[in-house]
């Protein structure tokens, strides 16, 4: 990856139907993010930053132009190659946490180490590691719907974190967080970025995610109006 | 492997709405084994009871008899070949001759069937020697419903008449010597039993038969001139016509289970894709293809049947087991429809039957949960992580 850069995106588009016509989300972007940032994805509802997160994680694809992350190129990939991608390499957390409801705690970590067909021996240290990086030792038997919103955030965090990606998407992760709960997520974010070196990319409008970012990127109506680093970080 | 792991692990946190679905299964499962045990139990007291009572191990006609018309008796009968003579004395055939005749029980008229039997005869189950005895009349034995019909017990003297030979009209007292019990109405309604040599003198026709009654079951039997071999399968074939059209009838209540039950888990499955779209959408985005999230689903609702089997194995095996072993009592005795069917039915489920029924819900089943499944494939993955309906 030439300067460690991992995604690179020339000339995006992304056009969705509407009625007979369409919807431009996305207008000719161009953007690349190098290995260990802490950047996000900052503007209002509509301009676009779910629909870049989503086609930088392999889930969607452009209309337009090109998007290479970790090197694939991403609308190229067949639904396999797409899959182990996201599998392998990628980590997401959601708004909404989006943990499986009828898992604990434990086996919803353990999740994504199964479908990497980890040994168990193995998956089982993982899991504790990661649980313990979040704070939720305690918390391995619970079942989500027996957790705090911060704790199931943490416990998506923990998730998304335990095969060590190299990239991580977090869309809107503090939205449906108290300011306490939020500063406590993003300080592990924080601290799991600096000691791991995991590239974390948000798409966010909450101004204390915007406060913790090294690089904001702003976007309206599907433009980039302003890539910026950050003078103050918190 | 993965799939399966994550199937049980969906079901089993699903809790009680998978028991419920797991519940009517098992009852589609027991009901419907159950449902086809009575028939094959019933099939199989059936063909026992018919070669124990009426049929042997395969019968010779007079090549003019015809149990369906009774004119063609008159001329239906003739002597026994002589290569059947030593087989007779060794207990190895029996003879029957049958007539035409009447009897006045409390001075009504009644037309019957009069069977000579041999009395020493051990082929057929009928207590045949109790025709052996003295008595003022000809010494009679009848079925429990030809008893019940025209109010004879045993002692009781009517009169009795009959055709000769010769065409000439005859008549004289009997007496019931014996009332059997029988499931097969053939042997039993409109019929008279007597020796033999009784009837082969009131007729005058010494030496003669209409049938013959071999003991065991002859895989080639040897052509007798002016006599035709009827085997088993001919000679049971309006019992298992009876019995087939039962189990044709027995398809609706088995499809009609079945619907209840594949109803059930479609239904499962259809909410189950629509309520868990976000966990579908997450599935994706941890990095499972479409393929497997459909295999995971389809696994689940086929793991339905499963669970289904082994919750239908704990609670269907000892109710079925003492079903079989006490059998079932039948509100309506069959005899008085013409049928071969006994007071208390015993129900026959053999490893076959249990595989078959099992096979057929666990391949429905997974048909079922695959159909609503292919729901997936449309999904878009990106509205599913915000578990936007589609």
């Amino acid at each position: 990856m030439e300067n460690s850069q991992i995604i690179k995106i020339t000339e995006l588009v992304k056009d969705f139907p509407v009625g007979s016509g369409y919807f431009r989300a996305l207008n000719h972007i161009s953007l690349g993010f190098r290995k260990g940032e802490f950047a996000g994805l900052v503007g209002p509802s509509g301009s676009g930053k779910t629909t870049l997160l989503n086609i930088m994680g392999s889930l969607d694809v452009p209309t337009e132009g090109e998007v290479l992350v970790l090197d694939q190129k991403v609308g190229k990939l067949s639904v396999k190659e797409s899959a182990f991608l996201r599998k392998s390499k990628l980590g997401f957390i959601f708004q909404n946490y989006n943990l499986l409801p009828v898992y604990t705690v434990y086996e919803n970590v353990e999740f994504p180490l199964l479908l990497l067909g980890y040994p168990a021996r193995e998956r089982k240290k993982m899991v504790l590691d990661a649980l313990e990086w979040v704070g939720l030792s305690p918390k391995i038997k619970s079942k989500p719907n027996m957790l705090s919103g911060g704790e199931c955030q943490r416990v998506a965090i923990a998730r998304a974190m335990v095969k060590k990606p190299l990239l991580v998407l977090a869309d809107e992760p503090t939205a449906n967080l108290d300011a306490e709960n939020s500063h406590h997520i993003l300080q592990t974010m924080v601290k799991l970025n600096r000691e791991l070196n995991t590239t974390f990319i948000f798409a966010t409008h909450d101004e204390k995610v915007i406060s913790y970012l090294k690089r904001r990127i702003s976007l309206a109506d599907g433009k980039v109006i302003k890539d910026e680093i950050a003078v103050n970080q918190s | 492997m993965l799939a399966l792991k994550l199937a049980y692990k969906n079901l089993i946190g699903a809790g009680l709405r998978t028991w419920l679905n797991v519940f009517v299964l098992s009852l589609s499962f027991v009901i419907i084994i159950w449902h086809k045990g009575m028939l094959d139990g019933w099939d199989r007291q059936a063909r026992t009871d018919m070669i124990a009572w009426e049929c042997g191990g395969g019968q010779y006609w007079q090549k003019d008899y015809d149990p369906y018309d009774p004119y063609s008796l008159t001329s239906s009968h003739a002597p026994v070949p002589p290569s059947f003579l030593a087989p007779l004395r060794q207990g190895k055939m029996t003879a029957i001759l049958v007539t035409q005749g009447s009897i006045y029980p409390g001075g009504r008229v009644q037309s019957v069937l009069i069977k000579g039997i041999e009395p020493e005869q051990k082929i057929l189950s009928l207590p045949s020697a109790v025709l052996d005895s003295a008595s003022a009349g000809i010494p009679v034995l009848i079925g429990q419903n030809m008893a019940r019909a025209n109010r004879l017990k045993t002692g009781d003297v009517f009169s009795m008449r009959w055709r000769t030979a010769g065409g000439a009209f005859d008549a004289s007292d009997a007496v019931v010597v014996g009332i059997f019990k029988s499931n097969v109405p053939s042997v039993d309604a409109g019929q008279l039993w007597v020796a033999l040599p009784t009837l082969q003198k009131m007729l005058d026709m010494p030496g003669q038969a209409t049938l013959l009654i071999t003991s065991a079951v002859n895989e080639h039997p040897p052509a007798i001139d002016g006599w035709k071999y009827r085997n088993l399968e001919f000679l049971l074939a309006d019992v298992e016509n009876i019995i087939k059209a039962k189990t044709a009838g027995g398809a609706v209540l088995w499809f009609i289970l079945m619907l209840l039950a594949m109803l059930a888990i479609l239904d499962t499955q259809v909410l189950s894709i629509f309520r868990r779209q976000k966990e579908i959408g997450t599935c994706i985005a941890l990095g499972m293809t479409k393929g497997q999230v459909i295999r995971l689903f389809t696994l689940e609702g086929a793991m339905h049947s499963l669970f289904a089997a082994v919750l239908a194995f704990i609670w269907g095996t000892p109710l079925l087991y003492l079903q079989a072993k006490n059998g079932i009592r039948m509100p309506v005795k069959g005899q008085d429809f013409g049928v071969s069917m006994a007071d208390v039915l015993y129900p026959t489920y053999g490893i076959s039957l249990i595989l078959t029924t099992t096979l057929i819900v666990l391949l429905t089943t997974t048909i079922v949960s695959y159909l609503p499944s292919r729901k997936i494939a449309r999904m878009n993955p990106t509205e599913a992580i915000r578990g936007k309906i589609q």
